[in-house]
């Protein structure tokens, strides 16, 4: 048999269930492989070999005392440094939350615990979800498995990495503008971002609140299914967390797209996208539709606008929500003695990295009297006229298909100018923009480096996302390749 | 449209970050390649669009007014960078500025 650390989630979950293994041997497994790789991926800014051991053995007692337990229960998973995890150190890839302890844990920190998931560590991300390849951190740049001298992607860029590398089988991600799925890209795993409303918020440090949404990674596409169905659902603590029936995502998990239509945008192959990912992922397209898809090409004329109206949307909601970081209740506060304005000043200039002062400033600025119909609102308006594209062409076509990333994993500090690292979202900014599901998963290697394709969903439809991309995944099988590390 | 420093400047004191003026000059760089990528938004006709703030339909919630635990006062303070006797610690606001 293989190393444990390589299995898929739902098959290391059989293996508990039937008890051929522990969750201890299982975690301790994975333990071993980040003690191995972990000094050239840098995947986590924090793991505890004994916090994760001690949750694993509480499992393994649970299974032996015959208890009901989930079905991922006893898996190793680890979180994206912006969710808040009480007790162990929560940073959001921040200078300026350097030594913060979540007094409380999010929301869906509590449902994984109470599944019986092991939390191994948090992983790295750019500095609040900023940027697109985790060399905004605050702490350090991930490497990406697949190739050290590159990006993993952004911003989830840890927790992509680390399911990659087999430094945890699942993890956790927060998606903005494509920060789940551009990793997963860029680091040949499956991401998710599931529809706006789908997954509570609570407890995720906000970037910008009305895009934002925690998602899962995994292995294969039906990991993340099972991930998801532990993470859904409405919560009171959650206004925006909505009440639409959670099915089970993994009965979704089928190999049959026969007469299902696909949706071609022509959009999201042109901006930038290199000839071999339009190639590998109209390659993809092409196999569903030997499987009994259809697929025609459309349009979605106002997506071009997304790249613009998310640059001033995110930016604002980001200034108003990173208003919190004063210096006076959590986080850093300057050495320096000042008055209480100047203190806030000083603590922020000292905390906060270049990329998030650079948001924060354009956002005061799209919100400051005089210019918020000029910027903000028209900005709100262009949201809808994108939403009204998806609608219609949701119409016709049942799923849409598009590269996830224009390109492969970039050299680290090769896209230094802030405005070339921002098209790199360009083919799932619109998607956050329009609330939708949307996954990457696996459509073939470029060089030695993943490519990813991008499913998007009518609203609260992943179970057709799931089905389309599952059955691409078992006809391709992409997903059992793995880096060497 | 174009900003210039003191503009730059008054932004960032609305946004109670205190930068250099070498971080000032970056920053109307930055701000001026912004705002001239948004210029391609200008020419889309919004006349009768109606802006979105959140992709779902957004309704207030209201829960019965029940008295459930909250976060203990030594919980919320223990990340303060300054405490004293339950309260968070700033500088003297009044009389001095």
């Amino acid at each position: 048999m293989s190393e444990l650390f390589q299995l898929s989630a739902v098959e290391a979950a059989q293996l508990l269930q039937a008890k051929k293994i522990s969750s201890v041997e299982l975690t301790g497994n994975v333990i071993n492989r980040i003690e191995d790789v972990e000094n050239r991926v840098q995947a986590f800014l924090i793991w505890d070999k004994e916090l994760a051991l001690s949750q694993a053995k509480v499992v393994d007692e649970h299974r032996m005392r015959g208890e009901d337990l989930s079905p991922l229960a006893g898996i190793p998973i680890a979180l994206k440094d912006n969710i808040c995890t009480q007790g162990i150190r929560t940073t959001a890839g921040s200078k300026i939350l350097y030594n913060f302890i979540p007094p409380y844990d999010a929301t869906v920190v509590n449902k994984l615990k109470q599944a019986g998931l092991v939390l191994i560590g948090k992983t790295n991300c750019d500095e609040f979800a900023m940027g697109s390849s985790t060399e905004n951190s605050g702490y350090h740049t991930t490497s990406n498995p697949w190739d050290l001298e590159r990006v993993p992607g952004g911003s989830s860029g840890g927790s992509a990495a680390a399911v990659a590398a087999g430094e945890s089988l699942l993890s956790l991600g927060s998606d903005t503008g494509g920060s789940i799925r551009q990793p997963a890209s860029l680091c040949g795993v499956v991401g998710m971002k599931p529809t706006y409303g789908r997954v509570s918020r609570y407890g995720l440090i906000a970037y910008a609140s009305s895009l934002d949404q925690i998602g899962p990674f995994g292995r294969t596409v039906r990991d993340c299914a099972a991930l998801l169905n532990l993470i859904s659902g409405h919560d009171g603590m959650d206004s925006t967390s909505t009440s639409v029936p959670v099915p089970d995502y993994t009965k979704a998990c089928e190999s049959d797209v026969k007469g299902l239509k696909i949706g071609v945008p022509r959009e999201f192959f042109a901006q930038g996208v290199s000839g071999d990912v339009d190639m590998l992922v109209r390659a993809a397209i092409e196999k569903l539709c030997e499987l009994g898809a259809e697929a025609e090409e459309c349009s979605l004329p106002f997506s071009e606008y997304a790249l613009a109206a998310y640059y001033i949307i995110a930016p604002a909601e980001a200034s108003s929500n990173l208003a919190r970081f004063d210096g006076v209740r959590y986080g850093l506060r300057t050495k320096e003695l000042a008055g209480h304005i100047s203190l806030t000043e000083k603590t922020r200039n000292e905390g906060f990295g270049d990329e998030v002062k650079q948001r924060i400033m354009i956002g005061t600025y799209a919100l400051s009297a005089g210019y918020y119909d000029a910027y903000y609102k028209r900005a709100q308006q262009i949201r809808t006229l994108i939403r009204r594209d998806f609608d219609r062409a949701f119409e016709k076509f049942d799923i849409l298909l598009t590269p996830t990333s224009p390109t492969t994993a970039f050299k680290i500090g090769e896209k230094s100018d802030p405005l070339a690292m921002k098209l790199a979202d360009v083919c799932t900014l619109p998607v956050n923009m329009a609330g939708l599901p949307a996954l990457s998963l696996p459509c073939g290697f470029v060089d030695g480096l993943p490519v990813g394709m991008q499913v998007v969903g009518k609203p609260f439809d992943e179970e057709t996302v799931f089905r389309v991309s599952h059955t691409y995944e078992q006809a391709s099988l992409w997903h059992t390749s793995r880096p060497l590390l | 449209m174009l900003l210039n420093r003191e503009e730059v400047r008054k932004v960032a004191l609305l946004a109670r970050l205190e930068l250099t003026d070498d971080e000032i000059d970056q920053q109307a760089v930055n701000l001026n390649g912004l705002l001239d990528k948004f210029e391609a938004l200008q020419e889309i006709d919004v006349s009768d669009v109606e802006p979105t703030s959140h992709s779902i339909p957004m309704v207030n919630i209201l829960r019965d007014d029940l008295l459930v635990q909250s976060l203990s006062r030594e919980s919320t303070l223990a990340n303060a960078p300054e405490s004293r006797d339950g309260c968070f610690i700033v500088p003297r606001i009044v009389g001095d500025v």
